[in-house]
């Protein structure tokens, strides 16, 4: 149970810059009235970053998680509970990986 | 008793998702100890940088030996898609005192910006929505990466079960909910483009940051469109 020095100061100062980025947003933003473009720029984040986030890891990686991704968003759009849909596209993964 | 209901809404939300960071953290764990990191230094660091991504990247980093700043750095790159969610997420905390938005935004992670997200789509939201779905993501995270390093060998393999992908389950369904038409599809083909693209040409983490910008610049050229 040590730990070292050069560790420390990296874990501190990755720290600090991973917090500081969660709160720049934040700060910038919080007296801005955001109207016209700026608005729609910023409405496109969620769908924008939601999308970038698991773009790699359904196209990127094979037939089966592009499957489970197309059974996981028909799930999304029949408005089945979250936790429904998730269960449905972890499920769809582990079974077709056993079987493949 | 209003403000307990919002947190045991956040905490009833997340819940699925607490559960799938406990394979993925021990994971890290696992591979934190193989890299020499002692259990102690594998907890301090899920405890204060708490961000998958950025400790997955560490971890491949580790070896090299590399100077300080160039760590640095490279995480802070690897963390920039939070000035988008921050920014992004702020619009929803307009009557949160400052410090209180500050405090929570230190828990904000994919996961738990997703869900807010979600929530804004059909509810305002509060300070205690926002603990209750940072509240059980956060203890699991360093609990996990702390028995990774103990007792990392035993846990098996997670992508036997498909945990791996419980999260691009959880970000699709969440996705649905943003649909708003054409204009959406097209915000999400960029995106989708740019970060493919983006993870086969360029490497690293930039492809969610990329993705974010491309979606946002599509966004910008069709409000044009709509005005003209």
């Amino acid at each position: 149970m040590t730990v070292q020095f050069s560790t420390l100061v990296i874990i501190i100062c990755v720290g600090l810059a991973t917090y500081g980025t969660r709160l720049a947003g934040y700060w910038l933003l919080r007296n801005v009235t955001i109207t016209g473009r700026t608005k729609a720029a910023l409405d496109a984040v969620p769908p924008a970053i939601l999308t970038a986030v698991i773009a790699p890891a359904v196209f990127l990686q094979g037939p089966i998680e592009m499957i489970a991704g197309a059974i996981t968003l028909a799930s999304a759009l029949l408005r089945l509970p979250l936790l429904v849909t998730i269960l449905a596209g972890v499920g769809c993964v582990a079974g077709l990986r056993f079987m493949m | 008793m209003k403000l307990s209901r919002e947190f045991r809404d956040g905490f009833s939300d997340i819940a699925p998702m607490a559960i799938a960071y406990g394979p993925i953290a021990a994971l890290w764990g696992t591979v934190a100890a193989s890299k020499g990191l002692s259990p102690l230094e594998t907890v301090l660091m899920s405890l204060g940088i708490y961000s998958g991504t950025a400790q997955f990247v560490a971890m491949d980093l580790w070896h090299m030996g590399l100077p300080l700043a160039y760590l640095v750095f490279t995480l802070a790159t690897v963390g920039l898609r939070h000035v988008l969610m921050s920014a992004s997420v702020s619009r929803h905390m307009a009557s949160f005192s400052k410090p209180m938005a500050s405090l929570l935004l230190f828990w904000l992670t994919d996961e738990a910006w997703a869900m807010i997200e979600r929530r804004a789509l059909s509810k305002p939201v509060t300070p205690a929505y926002f603990f209750g779905v940072a509240a059980p993501l956060w203890p699991v995270w360093f609990g996990f990466s702390l028995l990774g390093a103990l007792i990392g060998q035993a846990f098996g393999d997670s992508k036997a079960i498909g945990l791996d992908f419980a999260f691009a389950a959880m970000f699709i369904a969440v996705l649905a909910g943003f649909w708003k038409g054409p204009r959406t599809g097209a915000i999400l083909a960029a995106s989708a483009v740019a970060a493919v693209a983006a993870k086969l040409w360029i490497g690293g983490a930039w492809y969610i940051l990329a993705g974010g910008v491309a979606g946002m610049l599509v966004a910008v050229m069709l409000y044009k469109d709509v005005a003209a």
